[in-house]
């Protein structure tokens, strides 16, 4: 479904992709793991074209991503994004920010759309907080929200750039338990991570990014329990074991 | 002379007559000078060369020149081009054009402290420029502005005394006038000076609460 074939990526002389081939399967969760510099935001950013790259291919059914292109803009309908640090709109409440996109970028019907972000929320065990402000909730909270204002688009696939990473440490558990739950139902999902157990568990494919090229690809399992590559033992030690 | 309660009667009409003219100069040339501003602001962030350039020489160009003499050109110069305008229609002109810029860079201000995150969201929910400027910069970027802008509104206020200069008879011209002709400089200016505080305090006033309110809307 989303295919990578060759992709480069500078910025000014600094290579910071340097080749990537990959593909996501529809269904799949495939988790993009690496030391941070390794490209994986850079890499997951040019699939909705909020990164252009320089060379290559990438592709989304078949259609190629263009940064510049006007179609980027149909696109990012298609797929959804979850920030590492939520960017909620701050001027909306929950249940607004959910129903942005749906009814002023989509042109849906508002009590439809409301009747389906209400039940989002509720999915994601918001239901007590869709009047309130971003500001009024936790972290956790807010990247449910956000995760909840991505699912609204009923995307193809979602991108999610590391979505606990700034959380703090007992609010984790409660978003995991959510893309737990979307994986289940056979969301695709390519998610920027640093939580092996979760990619362990929940990830059908474990891409480790190292300097900007795929150092290790292959089923969450083989990567993550027996890497053949020295720079991706080197990593998954110092991830796993950092003291 | 007479009692001082006498002469505040007998000035006050004639001031309040300035006092109304100075609040529509103000109003007028606040509600254009916002919307020139915001186009300004617009086009300096629009991205595109060929918007951003123009604005950005306009907003230097007029920002170099001082009120007076912009007053000066509008009404003495423009006719002779063929553009005949009232010391009132020439006064509002003048000052909207003047405070376009610097509520123009007020707005700019708000629209560049706005969040990258916001912009990255709200292109990732398929958002084209304009659409998201309308829906998710500018309401952020107004409430950053507030403040600031309430600055350029009190400061609008006070240099609307400036078109006294082209003989538009606001506040402070009435007041010359009332001098001049009564010789009593204290009673009168004290009592201009006394008009422009009435609205200046309550404009600050109705500013601070405006701000909280919205501060407490987030």
């Amino acid at each position: 479904m989303i295919r990578f074939e060759n992709v480069h990526k500078s910025f000014g002389k600094h290579e910071v992709l340097k080749g990537i081939d990959a593909e996501v399967d529809k269904g799949q969760v495939v988790c993009l793991i690496g030391a941070s510099g390794s490209g994986k935001s850079t890499l997951l950013r040019c699939v909705n074209g909020l990164e252009d790259y320089q060379s290559g291919r990438i592709s989304i059914e078949g259609e190629t991503i263009d940064a510049h292109a006007a179609s980027i803009h149909a696109i990012r309908t298609r797929v959804a994004m979850v920030f590492q640090r939520f960017n909620l709109f701050p001027h909306m409440t929950a249940l607004q920010n959910v129903m942005e996109g749906p009814v002023h970028v989509l042109g849906e019907d508002r009590d439809e759309v409301r009747a389906r972000a209400e039940e989002h929320l509720r999915r994601v065990g918001l239901a007590e907080k869709m009047d309130f402000y971003p500001s009024a909730l936790s972290g956790g909270q807010q990247q449910r929200v956000a995760i909840a204002r991505a699912l609204a688009m009923r995307p193809d696939a979602i991108l999610l750039d590391e979505p606990t990473s700034a959380l703090d440490p007992e609010m984790v558990g409660e978003v995991l338990s959510v893309l737990r739950d979307l994986a289940q139902e056979h969301m695709t999902m390519l998610i920027v991570t640093h939580e092996i157990q979760f990619a362990r568990e929940v990830a059908d494919g474990v891409i480790f990014l190292d300097q900007g090229r795929i150092a290790e690809h292959g089923g969450a399992e083989e990567v993550l329990s027996r890497p053949q590559n020295p720079r991706t033992q080197e990593f998954l030690r110092r991830v796993t074991h950092p003291i | 002379m007479s009692p001082l309660s006498e002469r505040i009667q007998e000035y006050l009409p004639l001031l309040v007559t300035g006092l109304w003219q100075t609040i529509a100069v103000t109003l007028l040339s606040l509600v254009l000078a916002s919307a020139l501003g915001l186009m300004w602001a617009l086009m300096r962030s629009s991205g595109s060369r060929w918007l951003s350039l123009p604005a950005r020489y306009i907003v230097e160009f007029l920002r170099g020149i001082p009120i007076l003499v912009v007053l000066f050109y509008i009404y003495f110069v423009m006719p002779e081009v063929g553009l005949d305008l009232t010391a009132f229609q020439a006064g509002v002109m003048g000052l909207a054009l003047t405070y376009s810029c610097y509520i123009g860079e007020t707005f700019r201000g708000g629209i560049e402290a706005v969040d990258r995150g916001q912009i990255e969201a709200a292109k990732s929910i398929g958002m084209k420029h304009g659409k998201m400027m309308r829906r998710i910069v500018l309401p952020q970027a107004f409430r950053i502005a507030l403040p600031p802008y309430g600055n350029n509104m009190v400061m609008l206020l006070k240099d609307s005394s400036q078109v006294s200069v082209i003989s538009v008879a606001e506040l402070t011209m009435q007041g010359k006038m009332l001098a001049s002709s009564t010789f009593d400089n204290m009673t009168v200016f004290t009592m201009v000076a006394a008009l422009y505080l009435c609205l200046t305090i309550p404009l600050n006033f109705l500013m601070r609460r405006v701000e909280l309110k919205m501060g407490a809307a987030t």
